[in-house]
């Protein structure tokens, strides 16, 4: 692993004019994504983790998106600059990204065969005319791709239609198109959210195997900390707009420093721990068409003091762990 | 409290183009819960769990089978015993958006089946309306909104309010907490752990999260393609689930801690279609330890563990 990031995310905003006002939905998120790390997006609906993802590709449509600061550096090259036919070229071939709803993402009325070729010869586009695929060749590649996300009976299933295929064959034919050509990064938003507990194991598996046939880096988007937990090597914990932890999968369980991850980790019960208490955070997200001045988080936080007016910024507590949270600030201080 | 005795639901599909099939959502179902206990009826989508959650309610006709509620034989209904079971059954279910009418304030949904059932008007429904709202947790300036003014978790503690209006003994909690995020699903469920012990009531939890079973219910029934193949006392089962299933499905579930304990490999395969089951057991297509010659041919009969804990597998049998 090399330290330097492969993508970077700095200091990135982006709102949503609606006809309530402007939703200001991230507000200064940066993160590094290193080569071969896999990388959790966790928080709560509304956080902004999809948008963030959804962003690196630019599939927000604008308006009603507009990016308010920041750089999204991917190679040296910032795809918040990027024209759209430079962004065709990048998505898919560099970054490709994989969503929660298999169904939503796939044609109804073409067979599977028929729309994975198509993505396949749509990557040839950006090649020189020598090396594209024949339409054999392009049908071949089809079938090993749909052989390497282990799709029973490949060369059969190509005639399927979506709807003859269970929720977790669907999974994984999309990830078959998104890893056809040949990206860097995969970003799986909910991946498995939809799916019974064991196709969420199979899949799991699956992209385990992938990151490394593929040599993948991996940004997963999860509101499920057991899922991040089996699959993450870090975990960027978000709360309205705002990234508020940047932790390593190790320490975040044991030692979560923001109050808003302490608080999520005990809302959960865990499977293997009933008796376990659990306790809920008080109260609900705050409203960002007009946000709260100062810590987004302190209506909610028990800590919450007189300093939480102001806003904090991360502050690196140790090699693999920052927190966004004044009682951090003032222990460094003391 | 509730009884079901070889429960069946079968729905017959058609379409053009397509021949007749009989779908078996709830293939003999048979299943007792106490009074007070909470049993959580766990599956996967399409093992018709659901289904028998419904069914218990005659939200969908019953094809077969018996349902005694509190020793009464609730299998058929006429106008009189359809009033009872309303009374004394009421059920919550996954979305409390699309189970809340948007055109009525929260006040008058909550207050619906007081009007039908009982005789109470003006200001009599209004007081038991905002007694209900103190329990559920909901402060009285909200009993002039309607549904979309509410967050997920609010319109889910104003489903329950209205499930609990009629002071009935059983709840059919139909995942009530997946639609909601997880800071909210803790406080939900927190708040019906202690709502079943203030209220002395019976759960029938339907739910896929293990985890949240394990958190509420003292007892676990698992469903597999219409059947129950395990049933027992939630913790025996978690300690040590008996059919090949149970276990899958509890090695399956991710934990939210640092290190995974080594779980094998997953399952294989999805969960068959429910037209045209095979004759043996349900599971045999995917079942890591099927014994060839006897699972695909014969039901596997419910083997007796201990005195409240049942599998339905031949290897547990040791018949074989």
């Amino acid at each position: 692993m090399t330290n330097a990031p492969l993508l970077s995310i700095q200091d990135f905003s982006l709102e949503f004019d609606t006809f309530d006002g402007v939703y200001k939905a991230i507000d200064h998120v940066s993160f590094d994504l290193v080569k071969g790390e896999s990388l959790g997006i966790v928080g709560e609906t509304g956080c902004g983790k999809s948008v963030t993802a959804k962003s690196i590709l630019g599939l927000l449509p604008s308006p009603p998106a507009r990016v308010r600061s920041g750089r999204i550096l991917y190679d040296n090259e910032d795809l918040l600059q990027a024209n759209d036919s430079r962004m065709r070229a990048i998505r898919g071939s560099d970054i490709a990204m994989i969503f929660q709803d298999p169904m939503t993402y796939l044609n109804p009325v073409f067979s599977i065969g028929v729309q994975l070729i198509d993505v396949i010869r749509a990557h040839d586009r950006h090649r020189p005319v020598a090396d594209r695929k024949t339409r054999r060749q392009a049908r071949e590649y089809a079938v090993e791709m749909l052989r390497k996300v282990h799709l029973p009976n490949p060369e059969h299933q190509l005639d399927s239609y979506p709807y003859q295929l269970s929720g977790g064959m669907r999974q994984r034919v999309l990830i078959a198109m998104a890893l056809s050509g040949k990206p860097k990064i995969l970003i799986a938003d909910e991946p498995t959210t939809a799916l019974d507990v064991t196709i969420q194991a199979q899949i799991l598996d699956l992209i385990k195997e992938l990151i490394e046939e593929f040599e993948l880096s991996l940004v997963l988007i999860s509101h499920d900390l057991g899922v991040v937990a089996s699959i993450c090597d870090r975990v960027i914990v978000m709360y309205a707009g705002q990234v508020v932890e940047d932790v390593k999968v190790k320490i975040l369980f044991d030692h979560p420093a923001h109050p808003y991850t302490q608080g999520l980790l005990a809302a959960v019960p865990h499977p293997g721990r009933p008796d376990d208490a659990l306790s809920g955070i008080p109260g609900s997200l705050p409203n960002l068409l007009d946000p709260p001045k100062g810590c987004r988080f302190r209506m909610r936080c028990g800590k919450a003091h007189a300093a939480c007016e102001d806003a904090p910024s991360l502050l690196r507590l140790s090699e693999d762990q920052s927190a966004a949270c004044w009682l951090h600030f003032e222990a460094a201080h003391a | 409290m509730l009884e079901l005795q070889e429960l069946k639901v079968h729905f017959r599909v058609s379409g053009r183009g397509m021949r007749k099939a009989v779908v078996a959502a709830v293939n003999g179902v048979s299943l007792t819960v106490a009074k007070g206990d909470a049993l959580g009826l766990v599956g996967e989508s399409g093992s018709g769990k659901t289904t028998v959650g419904k069914a218990l309610l005659h939200l969908v006709p019953i094809t077969d089978g018996r349902i005694l509620i509190d020793g009464e034989d609730m299998s058929t209904l006429n106008g009189d015993r359809e009033r009872k079971l309303r009374r004394t059954a009421q059920m919550i279910f996954q979305d409390p958006h699309s189970a809340l009418n948007p055109r009525m304030s929260i006040e008058r949904s909550v207050a619906e089946p007081l009007i039908l059932h009982t005789g109470l008007r003006g200001a009599a429904l209004r007081r038991r309306v905002s007694e209900l709202f103190e329990i559920v947790g909901l402060p009285s300036e909200f009993l002039r909104r309607y549904s979309h003014e509410l967050s997920g978790g609010q319109k889910q503690r104003v489903c329950i309010a209205r499930a609990i209006a009629l002071n009935p003994a059983l709840l059919i909690l139909d995942e009530p907490t997946s639609a909601l995020d997880v800071s909210v699903q803790s406080q939900i469920l927190e708040f019906l752990r202690s709502l079943q012990r203030d209220m002395h009531l019976t759960y029938l939890f339907i739910s896929h999260n293990l985890a949240v079973v394990r958190y509420l219910c003292n007892q676990i029934a698992v469903m597999y393609l219409g059947e129950i193949v395990e049933q027992g006392p939630t913790e025996a089962v978690f300690r040590q689930p008996r059919h090949p299933y149970t276990q899958a499905l509890l090695r399956a579930v991710p934990y939210p801690q640092a290190v995974q304990p080594d779980r094998g490999p997953p399952l294989l395969g999805d969960i068959p279609s429910p037209i045209d089951l095979p004759a043996g057991c349900s599971f045999y297509s995917r079942c890591p330890v099927r014994i060839e010659g006897t699972c695909e041919r014969i039901a596997p009969p419910p083997v007796r563990i201990s005195h409240d804990q049942f599998v339905h597998c031949h290897l547990a049998s040791g018949a074989i």
